[in-house]
């Protein structure tokens, strides 16, 4: 209970039961039209996305963390995060790369079509247990986007929060996702944002930093003082990373990172994202670094 | 419960009676060589002597390939339309052994552990379960180790044994009360049979209590390459199994319409958990294995409180490569 009366103050809807779809059918998914498309990076797209039914607008709500199963018809569906905001209204965000059959053809939908999604599914990052903390956010490439969610969450009510701190990486300046928000964020006296390249994937006119992540971060040595550490990105950037804030004093505990695994249906039924027994669409996507920990290396 | 006995051509009869009704009667046929599951016109299609059909009966709840929606598309719009759940047949399973009906405890469990999934739900609904006792048993047979038993009536509306000159019928449900009541007359006073007389003995295998306690640390032990290093990897064993609910969610899409299908699916294969990116969780055959034998025996039994295996033996006989569960099981 105590979790619902923070989000509510936090400014997001508590809603009854945001999982349930009106269908009894979990497998039918809303009718999503593409309202704004943004390409990031090459090969990489935002769409916006309203919902097409009134009320599944008005009766939907989902928290920071949180995925979803988006539709191409004809191709099939495919998993992301909502890479928007849950303090933001009236719409949802996903950003994917274009890399299978699904993505592809997501890819050649433009403003004004329509396209699925069901969701939200899964557990939350839990921001209202970080009220009065530093935050520390620690992205790589195309992982962004999960934590984009909960940056903005934390942004739009940012006196519940101390410092804010984000350390970005991509492979080179082309691949930087939501560039005008980091210039947003870069802007605000009460953000500290550092973005790195890849050794090689700098432009002449590079103003940030040119390494990878862990050694950035070792370079930034941020106080694990009443910070906790939000950690997305490929395997091999967590896998060097973990042991970096480890060194700096975080506890695993205070570390969070999102896993990715295929999926099908979302809810714990289709037998594929399990790591030991717990589901990553159900316990996860969501874990602790002590949580990983006790899981069986089969993520 | 309310027991009674029937003859074979009472039972005929009473069958024909549920046909004639316009339910779907599911039993045992003779099919080339094989014994398997398929809808019935009269019910002297049915065979009585076989020791196990080639696939459970899990079909009638959870098909092949099932239709979850339909869509078309026009210039950019779609239109969907849901899966039509009360257009499931009402349906009988008959002469399914106690193996098979307990299945269905599993795969309730896994389709309704968090949220339900009312497709499965909406054919349970409509689908009585007529079990026939067993009177024989192979070597693959292994109920008795994992808590089942040859007069288990777990799952079952009603249960029959063949006993001398007809069957032995246990009516257990009101829906299998319901279903007699189509033909009470072919319905005899109970003679007073013995059921366990006429059951097979099975004894058992291993003990499923210390197999599940040694699981728990099991996972970096070598025995799971010791014991698939002859799988190919071909998902048999998952087709045939009454509990594996595994699934994909395929399209079957022609031009603008097309339908989103749940289709079965193993995690013995390795393209059921290989990401995008190329990483695959569970590279190789020993990693899939012993998922497949921890999801059974650990993880269902840990997250809802039931085993993912009924002891009927079907993955046995269908292994290509002769793994033998109960073999694999009692060598942990």
């Amino acid at each position: 209970m105590d979790n619902l009366q923070h989000i509510e103050e936090n400014g997001i809807s508590t809603s009854p039961n945001p999982h349930i779809p009106k269908s009894p059918n979990l497998y039918l998914p809303y009718l999503m039209t593409v309202e704004k498309v943004t390409q990031e990076a090459p090969g990489v797209k935002t769409f916006r996305l309203k919902f097409q039914d009134e009320e599944a607008a008005e009766q939907f709500s989902f928290r920071a963390g949180q995925f979803g199963e988006y539709s191409a018809f004809g191709d099939g569906e495919s998993t992301f995060c909502i890479a928007s905001s849950p303090t933001r209204k009236g719409y949802i965000e996903c950003t994917f790369r274009e890399a299978g059959k699904v993505t592809s053809s997501l890819a050649r939908l433009e403003e004004g079509d329509t396209m699925g999604f069901r969701g939200p599914f899964g557990n939350t990052f839990p921001i209202d247990q970080w009220k009065g903390k530093n935050l520390l956010f620690i992205a790589g490439g195309i992982a962004l986007p999960p934590m984009r969610c909960v940056i903005w969450n934390a942004l739009d009510t940012r006196e519940n929060f101390k410092d804010v701190s984000i350390l970005y990486g991509a492979k080179s300046v082309a691949d930087l996702v939501y560039k005008h928000e980091l210039k947003e964020w870069e802007d605000r006296p009460d953000v500290k944002l550092v973005t790195t390249v890849d050794p090689g994937g700098e432009t002449p006119d590079w103003k940030g930093e040119v390494g990878f992540v862990p050694s950035v971060l070792e370079k930034m040595n941020p106080s694990s003082e009443n910070t906790v550490a939000i950690v997305c990105g490929p395997p091999v950037m967590i896998k060097f990373t973990f042991p970096v804030l480890e060194k700096l004093g975080f506890k695993p505990e205070n570390i969070y990172t999102t896993l990715e695994n295929r999926m099908k249906c979302g809810v714990g039924k289709c037998g594929r994202c399990n790591v030991g027994k717990l589901y990553v669409c159900k316990d996860g996507p969501v874990f602790t670094g002590a949580e990983l920990q006790a899981l069986p290396p089969e993520y | 419960m309310k027991k009674c006995f029937i003859s074979l051509a009472g039972l005929q009869r009473w069958l024909n009676v549920l046909i004639d009704t316009q339910k779907h009667l599911y039993a045992p046929v003779n099919k080339g060589a094989k014994v398997d599951f398929g809808r019935v016109a009269s019910a002297d299609e049915i065979v009585f002597d076989h020791i196990q059909t080639t696939q459970s009966a899990k079909s009638v709840a959870f098909p092949r390939t099932d239709v979850l929606f339909s869509y078309e598309k026009e210039k950019g719009k779609v239109q969907l339309e849901n899966a039509d759940l009360t257009a499931y047949p009402e349906t009988v399973v008959f002469g399914l052994h106690p193996c098979d009906a307990a299945g269905f405890n599993p795969l309730g469990a896994i389709f309704n552990w968090d949220y339900k999934d009312e497709l499965y739900n909406a054919r349970m609904e409509r689908t009585v379960v007529i079990t026939l006792a067993c009177t024989k048993a192979d070597e693959y047979c292994f109920c008795t180790s994992v808590n089942g038993g040859p007069g288990n009536t777990v799952g079952s509306d009603i249960q029959l044994t063949p006993v001398k000159d007809g069957f032995l019928a246990e009516i257990l449900t009101e829906k299998g009360e319901a279903l007699v009541k189509a033909d009470e007359a072919a319905f005899e006073a109970d003679r007073g049979d013995v059921k366990e007389k006429y059951l097979v003995k099975l004894p058992e295998k291993f003990d499923i209590k210390t197999v599940q306690e040694k699981l728990q640390t099991a996972f970096e032990s070598p025995i799971w390459k010791a014991q698939s290093q002859r799988c190919i990897g071909c998902g048999a064993c998952a087709y045939v199994c009454p509990t594996c609910a595994c699934f994909d969610i395929q399209e079957d899409a022609h031009g603008t319409k097309g339908k989103r299908l749940r289709c079965w699916d193993s995690c013995g294969f390795a393209l059921f958990t290989l990401h995008t990116s190329g990483h695959n969780p569970r590279q190789t055959q020993a990693q899939r294995w012993r998922q497949r034998l921890l999801h059974k025996f650990s993880y269902m039994p840990d997250r809802l409180s039931v085993r993912g295996c009924t002891g009927c033996g079907r993955c046995s006989r269908a292994c290509p490569v002769d793994m033998n569960i109960a073999e694999h099981l009692r060598s942990i």
